[in-house]
C-alpha cells in the first residue's frame, strides 16, 4: 500500500472529525437565523467539546465496564464510518474494503451499544429513550438498505466509491428512482439523526426526548464523546447523501494537490447548503408524536420501494 | 445498460416519477387543505410534461390540452376547491376507513398491479411516452383507493379529480392525447361537475353538520 494513500485517507479521516462538530454549529445557526432568535457562535460545540473534556467525570455508583466504554466504541465506530464513506477522495484504500452494506451495520453496531448503555444504569429514562431508539432504529434500518439497493441497482456495485464515480460520469442521465431514494433518504437522516420531526436534538422535555434521554447519566469525557459521535454520524449521513444524489466534485486517489482542495472546497460547499436546508426543513416541520414516528418510516421504506419498481418499469 | 435515452424521455420519465410521488403524498395527507395543493402541484407537472410531449412531438392540439389543464386544474379547480373548504371549516379529513401506513402498503401493491398491466400495452406502443404508461395506471388506481378510503366529500372529489389527471396522462403517454372534442367534454364535466359537488357539500353539511359520507350510508331517518 503506498504512503500516499494512507496519508490521504488518515487527513480525509481527520477533516471528518474536524468538520463535524463545525456542521451541527453550522445547522444551529441557521435554525436560530430561520426562527429569528440571534445565532449561537459557529464555534460553539468545539467550545461545548473542551468545557466537557476538562471537567471530572461522574459515573453513576452502579456503572458497569460497558457503560464506561460506550463512548468510546460510539466514537470509534462512527470514525470507522467516515473512513468508509468517500467524502473528499473517491477511493481510499479503506473505502473499498467495506461496502454500504457494512455500513448499515456499523451504524447498527453503534446503536445497539448506546441503548445497552442507556439502559445499563437503570433509570427509568435511560431505558424509556434507548427502547424509542431501538424502536427508530428498526424501522429506519430497512429503509436505508432500500435507499442503497436503489444505487446499487444503478450502478451494479455494492461499494459506494464506484456508485459515485458511476453517477458522476459525464453522460448526465436523470434517474427518476434516485428522486425516490432521495426523498426516503432525508427522512431516514432526520429520524436517525434525532432531528425534529422524530425528535428534537435541543429539549430535555421527559415525554418527547429519545436520543437525549439515552445520554442523560453521561458526563464530562464520556459526554463529550457522545455528543462528538452523534455530531460524526450527521456529518456521515450527509456524505453518503452527497455521494448518492450529488457525486460531483470528488477527487480520485492520484488527484493533484490542487484538484484536492478544489474536492474540499466543493465538500464545504456541498455542507454548507445541505446543513441550510436541513435547518430549513426542520423549522417548517412541527415535531410528530411518537406513535406516528412508524408511519413516518414506513412511508420513507414504501417511497424507497417505489424507487425499486419505478427503476425497474422504466428501465432508468 | 442499452443506448441511454434521450433529454426529452429522461425528463418525461422524471416528470412520471414526481406524479407517481405526488399521488402518494396525497394518499398519506390527513389535510384536506394540503391535499388540495398537492393537486395543484399535480396538475402543475401535468401540464408542464404535457408541454414538453407537445413541444417534442411537434402537435399543436396538445399544446391547447396543456392550456386547458393549467387554467383548469392548475388555477381554477383549485381555487374554487380552497373557497369551499375555508366556507364550510373543513381543513381536517375525517379518520381515514384504513390507517395510513396500511393504505400505503395497498397503494405499493396497486403499482405492482398497474405495472404488470401496462408492459404488454406499452410495448406495443410507438410514442415517446410509452414508458410511462404502468405510471399513469398506478395514479388512476391509486386515486380510486383514496376514494374509497376517505369519508370527507371534499377529500373524494379530489381523489376524482385526481383520477382524472392520471386517465388524461395515459392518454397522452399512449396515443398522444385524445381528439380535442373529448378533451374539451371532459374539461367541462370536470368543472361543471365540481361546481355541482360543491352544492352537494352544503346540502350534506346542512342535513348532517357534517362532511363525512358514511352519514349516507343510512337511508331512512330514525
Amino acid at each position: 500500500m503506498n504512503p500516499f494513500a494512507v496519508a490521504r485517507q488518515v487527513g480525509a479521516v481527520l477533516l471528518a472529525i474536524a468538520l463535524a462538530p463545525l456542521f451541527m454549529g453550522w445547522v444551529a445557526q441557521c435554525r436560530a437565523w430561520l426562527q429569528n432568535r440571534s445565532a449561537p457562535p459557529l464555534l460553539l460545540p468545539f467550545r461545548t467539546l473542551r468545557k466537557l473534556f476538562w471537567k471530572d467525570a461522574a459515573l453513576a455508583e452502579h456503572a458497569s465496564p460497558l457503560f464506561r466504554s460506550t463512548p468510546y466504541v460510539l466514537f470509534g465506530t462512527m470514525v470507522l464510518a467516515a473512513a468508509i464513506i468517500p467524502s473528499v477522495v473517491l477511493d481510499l484504500p479503506f473505502v473499498l474494503v467495506a461496502d454500504a452494506i457494512a455500513l448499515v451495520g456499523l451504524f447498527a453496531t453503534a446503536r445497539v451499544f448506546i441503548a445497552l448503555a442507556a439502559m445499563d444504569i437503570g433509570t427509568a429514562f435511560g431505558t424509556l429513550g434507548a427502547r424509542r431508539e431501538m424502536m427508530i432504529g428498526f424501522l429506519a434500518e430497512p429503509a436505508l438498505l432500500m435507499v442503497f439497493f436503489n444505487a446499487f441497482l444503478i450502478s451494479g456495485s455494492t461499494a459506494l466509491p464506484s456508485i459515485a464515480g458511476r453517477l458522476a460520469a459525464p453522460p448526465f442521465i436523470i434517474y427518476p428512482s434516485l428522486a425516490f431514494a432521495g426523498v426516503a433518504f432525508v427522512m431516514v437522516l432526520l429520524a436517525e439523526n434525532a432531528r425534529i420531526p422524530i425528535d428534537n436534538p435541543a429539549t430535555h422535555l421527559e415525554l418527547t426526548m429519545i436520543h437525549e434521554a439515552m445520554v442523560l447519566e453521561y458526563s464530562a469525557r464520556h459526554l463529550a464523546l457522545v455528543e462528538w459521535a452523534s455530531a460524526l454520524k450527521l456529518f456521515n449521513y450527509a456524505c453518503i447523501g452527497f455521494a448518492l444524489f450529488v457525486p460531483w466534485g470528488l477527487a480520485s486517489q492520484h488527484a493533484s494537490p490542487g484538484t484536492l482542495a478544489l474536492a474540499v472546497v466543493a465538500l464545504l460547499l456541498k455542507l454548507a447548503l445541505a446543513g441550510a436546508a436541513l435547518a430549513l426543513v426542520e423549522t417548517v416541520s412541527a415535531k410528530l408524536r411518537i406513535f406516528r414516528a412508524p408511519e413516518f418510516l414506513a412511508m420513507a421504506f414504501l417511497l424507497a420501494v417505489l424507487g425499486l419498481l419505478v427503476h425497474l418499469l422504466l428501465g432508468a | 445498460m442499452p443506448t441511454p435515452p434521450t433529454v426529452t424521455a429522461q425528463l418525461l420519465n422524471g416528470f412520471a416519477a414526481g406524479l407517481l410521488l405526488i399521488s402518494f403524498s396525497m394518499l398519506s395527507q390527513r389535510r384536506t387543505r394540503r391535499l388540495i395543493e398537492l393537486f395543484a402541484w399535480q396538475g402543475t407537472i401535468l401540464f408542464v410534461s404535457t408541454s414538453l410531449v407537445a413541444y417534442s412531438a411537434g402537435l399543436r392540439h396538445l399544446w391547447y390540452s396543456a392550456a386547458l389543464i393549467l387554467i383548469l386544474k392548475v388555477v381554477l379547480l383549485p381555487l374554487i376547491l380552497l373557497r369551499l373548504v375555508q366556507r364550510l371549516q373543513a381543513q381536517w379529513d375525517t379518520e381515514p376507513l384504513l390507517n395510513i401506513p396500511t393504505t400505503m402498503l395497498l397503494g405499493v401493491g396497486l403499482v405492482i398491479f398497474a405495472f404488470g398491466l401496462a408492459q404488454p400495452i406499452s410495448a406495443l406502443a410507438t410514442t415517446i411516452t410509452r414508458n410511462t404508461l404502468g405510471i399513469a395506471l398506478a395514479i388512476i388506481l391509486l386515486a380510486f383507493l383514496m376514494m374509497i378510503t376517505r369519508r370527507n366529500a371534499v377529500s373524494q372529489v379530489v381523489g376524482f379529480l385526481s383520477m382524472e389527471n392520471g386517465l388524461f396522462f395515459a392518454a397522452t403517454s399512449a396515443t398522444y392525447g385524445m381528439p380535442m372534442v373529448v378533451e374539451l367534454g371532459i374539461a367541462l364535466d370536470v368543472l361543471v361537475g365540481v361546481l355541482i359537488l360543491g352544492i352537494f357539500f352544503f346540502q350534506i353539511r346542512e342535513q348532517f353538520d357534517s362532511l363525512d359520507l358514511h352519514n349516507l350510508e343510512s337511508l331512512k331517518e330514525d
